[in-house]
């Protein structure tokens, strides 16, 4: 059965804290060569046919409650199933 | 009508943690609690609803996100929109922006803790249900507990509340979580909705509350959000 992927993040112009954190303690390691993380959320939507319909209604679901809008954004939504042709963005 | 008649709804969602404390709260303010479920499409003919801290679904998704469409929140919109006076403190504050009762939106700390301390706010708009017991720009001091409190909004919501009077507390001494502008707690454009970050049902009782100048604990300062709720629905 194919699996929606819908991927969010924190909006780039917020402060990250989880980032941030993660980022100190690469530094606290020695891992200097990374000047930053940032920390979001994969959602992944098992369905029985990834139509355009359903696509639709993830693509709302996306913006109405798995993501805020006020503090994060919507990435990308991509299908994850070789039988199923094509990813929308 | 009488202050007596007052019932105040509590709504309890799975997670909440302070439900019984806010109930004791109304009751100490001599008001009527009434104890309101999640999953109950029934606020129970209350005249007001407070939704109270803690950790709703254990802040899975995002803080008050999916408490944000429990089957209650459907009559508290409805409610809300008509007029009845909603507070929200913490959770429930993080509930009502998630619902878009209030605007803009509550993030991680941005020191990255968990705090909890004695906060001193000012109360600047006491034209709501919930502050008309204050005076203008009283300072009060209330508990604060949180570890995702940090109000954020875009620079245009932030102009609309300044400008029209919607911050209604403002941290005092420190800014103890990154909010803009300093701000503690907002209400909506109508000003019926109200949500802030620190708990005013923790300081309602001398023994239980924050210190003060007189005496360890002494601090009753959050009695007057109820109080001030039931003198205002006694005149309608």
């Amino acid at each position: 059965m194919p699996t929606i992927v819908v991927e969010v993040m924190p909006k780039a112009e917020l402060l990250d804290p989880q980032g941030k954190a993660v980022a100190g303690a690469l530094t606290r390691l020695g891992k200097t060569q990374f000047s930053a993380v940032r920390i979001g959320k994969r959602f992944e939507l098992t369905v029985e046919t990834a139509d355009s319909a359903t696509l639709a209604e993830v693509r709302e679901l996306a913006d109405e409650m798995f993501s805020n809008s006020v503090i994060e954004d919507v990435v990308s939504i991509s299908v994850l199933d070789e039988s199923v042709a094509g990813e929308t963005h | 009508m009488s202050a007596d008649g007052m019932r105040i709804g509590v709504i309890t969602f799975p997670g909440s943690l302070d439900d019984r404390d806010a109930q004791r709260a109304v009751r100490l303010a001599g008001g009527e609690s009434v104890a309101l479920w999640h999953g109950d499409h029934d606020l129970k003919g209350v005249d007001a609803i407070v939704l109270p801290g803690g950790f709703s679904y254990g802040d899975y998704l995002r803080c008050g996100a999916i408490a944000a469409h429990s089957p209650i929140m459907a009559e508290v919109i409805s409610a809300a929109n008509a007029g009845m006076p909603v507070l929200g403190i913490c959770n429930g504050f993080q509930i009502l922006v998630e619902a878009h009762l209030l605007p803009g939106g509550l993030v991680r700390n941005d020191h990255g803790d968990f705090i909890c301390r004695d906060q001193r706010l000012r109360v600047e708009n006491t034209s709501t249900a919930f502050t008309s017991g204050f005076t203008a720009n009283q300072e009060i001091t209330i508990p604060l507990k949180n570890g995702e409190g940090g109000f954020i909004a875009d620079a245009e919501t932030i102009a609309r509340l300044e400008g029209e009077g919607q911050v209604v507390f403002r941290y005092l001494d420190v800014n103890p979580n990154g909010s803009l502008n300093d701000i503690a707690g907002i209400t909506n454009a109508r000003g019926n909705v109200v949500g802030l970050m620190p708990h005013p049902e923790h300081a309602v009782e001398a023994g239980f509350g924050p210190d003060t100048a007189d005496a360890m604990r002494s601090g009753t300062d959050g009695l007057t959000f109820f109080t001030s709720a039931i003198a205002a629905l006694a005149a309608v």
